[in-house]
């Protein structure tokens, strides 16, 4: 459903050249869902934000539905992008709009009848369980009730795809939770695959099916997620399962991500 | 009282309000554009074209560092061409319009940057094209910033407006200069700046009023 192929972002700052992602190869099956973790700073999001191309990828291919994603330009991208939703962690939803309107927005865009739109958000409404609040504004919901009205404007124009962009870690664990259950409730009644990252191990432990972690722009690890947290390789990994406990010295090297888990470990 | 001060006053602000109305009109609908284009055109916005954002920034600095009062000057012979005369209201709008437009320019570009990135982003992910992620998303988002930015440029234009009145547009500032300021009329300097205060107070409290709004519907509780 989801291959890519080698893909490498570099970033040129004034400091000198970062490499974000460094050489990634992986695929999705239709239906997954997979989970990327990874400290700050491993890549995960510059990489999930090159499959709808908010990012531009230096190098590599990626292959969604056997359509060539990189490559594409103006018109084209736009099409496939449609077919692609995505949910962010601060929400991002347009506070000019009511939550029916936010929902709708996807819909105009791609050229719906005033009735198929009617019909659709309410649909989605009720799937996520917003059916009173539709014509409330995103300033006066909760972050969880903003993430339910993001998660119904990604799935509008029904997507192949779904990513999400550490979409649980502005929410407490309650409403991580729920959230965690409606992303899972979607990929089981619709199908949709899902690639979410985040920097919380619960997350792909309650709904992920495969796992990639990553360090400093890299794959150290993937799998199907029972036999990658039974037997884990990485030191990115081995240091999630430790945060409760102690480090020992020779696991930490200077890098902060390294020195955050530490402190939160100490 | 003597009895020319109300009717040089009526005609006066009326003069004015012509003056404002139209040289607003005409710089909004120059403006306007512009600072779209200035917004969108930065690098990492929707529509990178940095020859193009670089040039419209210089020209719009190099209008802006004219005095008014020496634009004034220099456009005079873009008024004869366009209204055929360089005196009274009319003409006064020609060089007005177009030396308030680049500052029109830069207010809406501050304010349509104040758009957070995430927002533009979403759109873009939904796969909206420039032109809708200008509609739908960086006006509305921006529209009570836009409001405020749109008082105050209707409230510099009115300063303009009784600037030119000094060479020959006519209205209140043109009042205040031969009657206030010549002829030893105090009454009528006193009158006009009084009236010249309570169109300022009057547009600020309009523009303030309407941006209100739509904070208040946006961001009620409950």
């Amino acid at each position: 459903m989801l291959k890519v192929t080698q893909l490498s972002k570099t970033y040129h700052t004034p400091s000198g050249k970062i490499k974000a992602i460094c050489d990634v190869s992986f695929q999705v099956k239709k239906g997954d869902i997979l989970g990327i973790i990874g400290f700050s700073g491993a890549g995960k999001s510059t990489l999930v934000r090159c499959l709808n191309r908010l990012e531009e990828p230096d190098a590599g291919q990626i292959v969604i539905d056997g359509q060539t994603i990189t490559g594409l330009q103006g018109k084209p991208l736009r099409e496939a992008r449609k077919k692609i939703g995505m949910i962010f962690q601060q929400f991002n939803l347009f506070d000019s709009r009511t939550v029916w309107n936010n929902i709708a927005f996807p819909l105009e865009v791609a050229g719906w009848s005033r009735e198929q739109i009617k019909e659709r958000v309410a649909t989605l409404l009720s799937l996520v369980g917003l059916d009173d609040k539709s014509d409330v504004y995103p300033a006066q919901l909760s972050g969880g009730q903003k993430q339910r009205v993001g998660i119904a404007r990604a799935l509008a124009n029904h997507p192949d795809l779904l990513l999400c962009d550490e979409a649980t870690s502005a929410l407490d664990p309650r409403t991580t939770q729920s959230i965690l259950e409606l992303l899972q409730k979607i990929n089981q009644q619709m199908g949709v695959t899902i690639v979410l990252i985040t920097h919380e191990m619960d997350v792909v432990q309650s709904i992920c099916h495969q796992v990639v972690v990553m360090e400093e722009g890299r794959i150290v690890e993937t799998g199907a997620v029972e036999a990658v947290f039974r037997r884990p390789s990485s030191a990115t990994l081995r240091l999630f399962g430790q945060q409760k406990e102690p480090i020992k010295a020779n696991q930490l090297t200077n890098r902060a991500d390294y020195q955050e888990v530490n402190s939160l470990a100490g | 009282m003597p009895d020319d001060l109300l009717p040089l006053m009526l005609t006066g602000t009326i003069e004015t309000l012509y003056m404002i109305t139209l040289s607003s009109l005409m710089a909004f609908l120059l403006g306007f554009p512009l600072g779209i284009i200035l917004v969108i055109t930065a690098p990492n916005h929707i529509w990178p074209l940095p020859h193009l954002h670089n040039a419209l920034g210089t020209v719009i600095n190099a209008t802006r560092s004219f005095p008014f009062i020496i634009l004034i000057v220099v456009l005079l012979p873009l008024s004869r061409l366009i209204v055929g005369t360089t005196l009274g209201a009319t003409a006064a709008v020609v060089p007005l319009a177009v030396g308030s437009a680049p500052f029109v320019a830069r207010l809406i570009e501050n304010s349509l940057k104040e758009v957070e990135r995430g927002k533009i982003e979403a759109a873009i992910a939904l796969g909206a094209s420039p032109l809708e992620i200008v509609g739908k998303v960086l006006i509305p988002e921006a529209l009570a910033s836009l409001i405020r930015s749109m008082t105050l440029a209707v409230i510099t234009i009115t300063s303009f407006t009784a600037t030119a009145g000094a060479i020959g547009a006519g209205g209140l500032g043109s009042l205040a200069i031969r009657y206030g300021y010549m002829r030893y009329r105090d009454d009528v300097m006193i009158a006009t700046i009084v009236a010249l205060i309570l169109l300022v107070q009057g547009f600020q409290w309009g523009g303030n009023l309407l941006a209100r709004s739509i904070d208040r519907r946006r961001h009620q509780f409950g």
